[in-house]
């Protein structure tokens, strides 16, 4: 087997269990929004550490830039101005990419086996080499994360710097934050550290500061402290209650072994009645009459 | 070449010809859409080339199939209009696959059963085509909301599979009926089985 840090968890398109033996730690990503300052550093960090360089784009006429994310730009960061009656003008700045869910909708929907893989550590990970390029892992995702590029028509995203976590680093975007405003390491101590903060929060007056951990994907290895938890949608339109779809649970739940009883019966059905019941053929008197007929012309 | 001139003609050459570019394109449309729908069947992937391959061809060969569907859809359409004499062997279809067809009303060219096949396909083909173009991510996916596309992909997925089952249906209709295959083969069938299952077609095409 592989390193430890690589263990496999699930993976997409594939029916079976996953090795269990070893257990190895929950990691998560937290990112705090009120301490973020909108300087990018972690959206250069992610390009030179993960050698992607996107195209000069155009100015939406805000400091989003890129303004989405890309096949080249795995992590973008967004700056939603918000009004608010007792706060006044606030600009809160959160930085976007894969959540790393717990139950991934884009492995639920990949119909490639090992496109997608979660490891136990809980990253979320494309291995391009097996992506069909089909697009599904947009349909399934409840973020809006992943990006299929126009060159090799291959799904993108942030890989929670899967090759630095597994010899023992932290992501490119966790070193170099000048504020410590994105943390990293085990899920419970990132859970523990948000909750120091989020009573800090409280206390200067955020009365609905919280973390956002999202429980209807079973939890996220990426999470925000958020000033404004009861709003998430106040942040570029982060999903207040984030599930993978009821039409794509169907589609690649139940739809699936129904789907193919159905075929199977259908097709041994017929083969069955064949057997069963035998051919239908003319019947004889049906022949003989229609001979009579023929002969009765001539 | 005709070697009973007796044998009545059922479908001329170009009906032919367009039924087997549609089946043909169902069949590489079945096997592609399934092996990308359960990953029991991936590996059905390996005869288009690999998943790659399968993911780029499936479409366009859903393309050629709808074209294709709708010439035929409109030349048959006039024969397939429901009657009440066609919902009575609706009614009587299970006693004759039981294996008594002697109490079964006299047919026209088509069946109750295979008219209703016959709509069911077009409104199919309709569905699948409208959300084949919907999950169609190389060129139209980004034209449609995401709840959209999602839609798309359980009616494609659920009317595909639906749709394989009747096909299976119809191909099995046709080698239990004995001597019906030829008539999508090579056009003719006997007047035996033109009176046999299809009595008032018989009547009309041979005057009897």
């Amino acid at each position: 087997m592989a390193l430890q840090s690589l263990d496999i968890a699930k993976r997409s398109a594939t029916t079976t269990e996953p090795p269990q033996a070893r257990k190895t730690l929950e990691i998560a990503k937290l990112i705090d929004v009120s301490k973020c300052i909108g300087c990018k550093a972690c959206q250069v960090a992610c390009m030179q550490w993960n050698d992607l360089r996107d195209e000069v784009g155009s100015c939406g006429g805000t400091y989003d830039n890129p303004t989405d994310m890309t096949d080249q730009s795995w992590t973008v960061m967004r700056y939603a101005e918000v009004e608010s009656e007792d706060r006044g003008l606030e600009w809160l700045i959160r930085k976007d990419g894969c959540m790393h869910c717990e139950d991934p909708g884009c492995l639920k929907a990949c119909p490639s086996p090992g496109a997608i893989i979660k490891y136990a550590n809980g990253i979320v990970d494309f291995h391009q080499e097996n992506c069909i390029g089909c697009g599904y892992c947009v349909t399934g995702c409840p973020f809006n994360v992943p990006r299929i590029s126009k060159k090799d028509s291959k799904a993108y995203k942030c890989t929670l710097c899967s090759d630095r976590v597994a010899v023992g680093l932290e992501p490119a975007c966790v070193k170099v934050c000048p504020t410590g405003s994105i943390s990293f390491g085990s899920k419970e101590d990132m859970k523990e550290l948000a909750e120091e903060r989020v009573t800090e929060l409280k206390e200067r007056g955020f009365k609905n500061a919280g973390l956002y951990d999202p429980a209807g994907v079973g939890g996220t290895h990426v999470m925000y402290v958020l000033n404004h938890a009861d709003k998430p949608s106040l942040y570029s339109g982060l999903p207040d209650d984030p599930t993978i779809a009821p039409t794509v649970s169907l589609w690649k739940g139940f739809a699936k072994p129904l789907a193919m009883a159905g075929i199977a019966a259908a097709a041994l059905g017929g083969l069955f009645h064949y057997v069963m019941k035998g051919p239908n053929e003319v019947s004889k008197e049906v022949e003989a009459e229609v001979e009579k007929e023929l002969e009765a012309e001539k | 070449m005709i070697r009973d001139p007796s044998d009545l003609q059922r479908y001329n050459a170009s009906e032919r010809a367009n039924h087997w570019v549609v089946g043909i394109c169902f069949i590489l449309l079945a096997l592609s859409g399934l092996a990308l729908f359960h990953p029991a069947l991936f590996p059905l992937t390996g005869l288009f080339g690999g998943g790659v391959w399968t993911r780029i061809l499936h479409p366009f060969v859903g393309v050629i199939m709808m074209l294709f569907f709708v010439v035929m859809f409109f030349r048959f359409k006039h024969l397939n209009q429901m009657s009440d004499t066609d919902w009575e062997w609706v009614k009587r279809a299970k006693e004759m696959v039981d294996g008594d067809d002697h109490n079964m009303p006299e047919m026209g060219k088509y069946n109750g059963g295979q008219k209703l096949l016959f709509w069911f396909l077009g409104l199919a083909m309709l569905v699948l085509f409208v959300s084949g173009i919907i999950i169609w991510r190389a060129y139209f996916s980004h034209y449609f909301p995401i709840g959209v596309i999602r839609l798309g992909a359980v009616l494609h997925a659920a009317f595909a599979a639906v749709m394989i089952i009747a096909i299976i249906v119809h191909v099995y209709a046709a080698i239990w009926v004995r001597g019906t295959i030829r008539a999508m083969l090579y056009g003719t069938v006997t007047r035996a089985w033109a009176k046999q299952h299809h009595r008032a077609w018989y009547r009309q095409v041979t005057g009897k």
